[in-house]
């Protein structure tokens, strides 16, 4: 099931690697990326050459035990941390060797993140907080605060936009950074467990968020150990020790069980 | 499907084709639905062992129908049913014997076995979500799916812990 797999073999064959060029349905794609993180004593390999393909519109989600690297690929996709070795195009473009200057106008525009433990500016209310990269990027103030007035409506977060981060819950912020990092309509969405600190309604609101960006075109590569949540992409991959264990599309909806009675084994 | 019959006809007494549209009502879609048969087959059960008593009621144009309702006897079963723990859904041992006894039996290598299931896992959760998107307003429905997702999330942590053991 694995898309790279072809891919590989064709690169492997080409005498020139920088030569090849993204197949064009390709809103990411990633080969042979390779990160070691060496502290004094010890080296971890936390990707192991890893291939890449998420295609545009597809919402891929990648799972794993914890230490598995899930996060150090993410944060080499999103340019917060460089590969050892490895390309990465994004949207056509190559992006591995760009500078950190050219890298923080691609998450102005091109990647959203949404980080695992949210990096909102503490000192900003928590509609600045998604109102101001925005801005940044070019929207005018009511633009701005219309956009995020919408996604905060979505996300059940009206009465908490005048709250700086430090006075909302885990699961709060957690929403915040969803907003913020689709506040400017990002060609790709990164999200590292978007929905770690949230109770069952508040994933459930995420998740609907989501599945509506999805639906309406969003390529969506996020990290979860929440099968519910992994459940409503159509592709997962299983990250296991730095490399990919296992790429699988998943069925059709309508391919699944009518009733519980599989799960629970309530016969009887 | 004793016990959850007797609780309905603890409340008040049905005949055959009530319990069916009750259990239909309070669990929804989600929950495996007894037919018709196999509800008759288990009230007839119930009666013989004197947990309930059925009355026929003349009905003017169509057959009689029987309506039932419980016993002391009854009660004090379903007494004793709430009265004890319940247990769990059994551990996946079939797929662990897989797992296990896969290497040198001929059978596929342990990462397969575990990506053959988790994959089923996944895609079971998928349908699992599309049955909570379609009974939204039948909150014991929605409780029912989430207990199974959660046994779900359950099952797929242990695979991952089964991957990093066996590895
Ligand atoms: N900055 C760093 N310096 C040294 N080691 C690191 C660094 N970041 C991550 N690691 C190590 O690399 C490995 C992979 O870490 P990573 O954060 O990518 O895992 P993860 O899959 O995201 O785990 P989790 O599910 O717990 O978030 C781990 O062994 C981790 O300790
Ligand atoms: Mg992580």
């Amino acid at each position: 099931m694995s898309r790279s797999g072809p891919d590989t073999a064709r690169v492997a064959a080409t005498p020139d690697a920088d030569h090849v060029l993204p197949p064009a349905e390709a809103m990411l794609w990633a080969q042979d990326l390779v990160k070691t993180h060496r502290g004094a004593e010890t080296a971890t390999h936390a990707v192991r050459h890893v291939d890449l393909r998420v295609d545009r519109g597809e919402f891929v989600a990648i799972m794993g035990p914890s230490g598995a690297g899930k996060s150090t690929l993410l944060h080499l996709l999103g340019g917060l941390d460089r590969p050892d070795s490895g390309r990465i195009w994004l949207d056509g473009q190559r992006v591995d060797g760009l500078s950190e200057a050219r890298w923080s106008l691609l998450r102005r525009r091109t990647v959203g993140i949404v980080f695992q433990f949210f990096n909102l500016v503490t000192n900003m209310t928590a509609a600045d907080n998604v109102e101001l990269p925005a801005l940044l990027a070019g929207m005018s103030p009511r633009q701005a605060r219309a956009r995020r007035e919408e996604l905060f409506a979505e996300l059940d977060l009206e009465d908490r936009a005048r709250s700086t981060p430090a006075a909302l819950s885990g699961g709060e912020q957690q929403r915040v950074a969803l907003a913020r990092a689709l506040v400017n309509e990002p060609g790709l969405l990164l999200a590292d467990e978007p929905t770690g600190n949230l109770d069952s309604r508040n994933t459930r609101d995420v998740l609907r968020l989501l599945a509506r960006y999805h639906a309406s075109g969003q390529t969506i590569l996020l990290v979860t150990h929440d099968a519910r949540v992994a459940s409503g992409a159509d592709r997962v991959i299983s990250l296991f020790d730095g490399e990919i264990a296992d790429d699988t599309a998943l069925h059709a909806p309508a391919d699944g069980p009518t009733t519980v009675a599989d799960v629970l084994r309530l016969k009887g | 499907m004793r016990l959850p019959l007797l609780a309905l006809l603890a409340k008040e007494p049905a005949h055959g084709y009530e319990l069916k549209q009750a259990l239909e009502q309070t669990f929804g879609a989600a929950y495996p639905q007894p037919n018709i048969g196999q509800i008759y087959v288990t009230l007839g059960r119930l009666e013989k062992n004197g947990l309930i008593k059925g009355q026929d009621i003349d009905q003017s144009n169509r057959p009689n129908k029987r309506v039932y309702e419980i016993t002391d006897a009854g009660r004090e079963e379903l007494a004793a049913w709430f009265a004890e723990p319940t247990e769990g859904p059994r551990v996946r041992d079939e797929f662990f014997m897989k797992l296990v006894l896969a290497p040198g039996a001929g059978g596929s290598d342990r990462l397969a076995l575990i990506n053959t299931q988790r994959r089923h896992y996944l895609n079971v959760m998928r349908g699992l979500s599309r049955l909570a998107a379609q009974d939204r307003d039948n909150r014991v429905a929605q409780l029912l799916i989430e207990g199974a997702m959660l046994h779900l999330q359950a099952d797929l942590d242990w695979l991952e812990r089964c991957q990093e053991e066996l590895d």
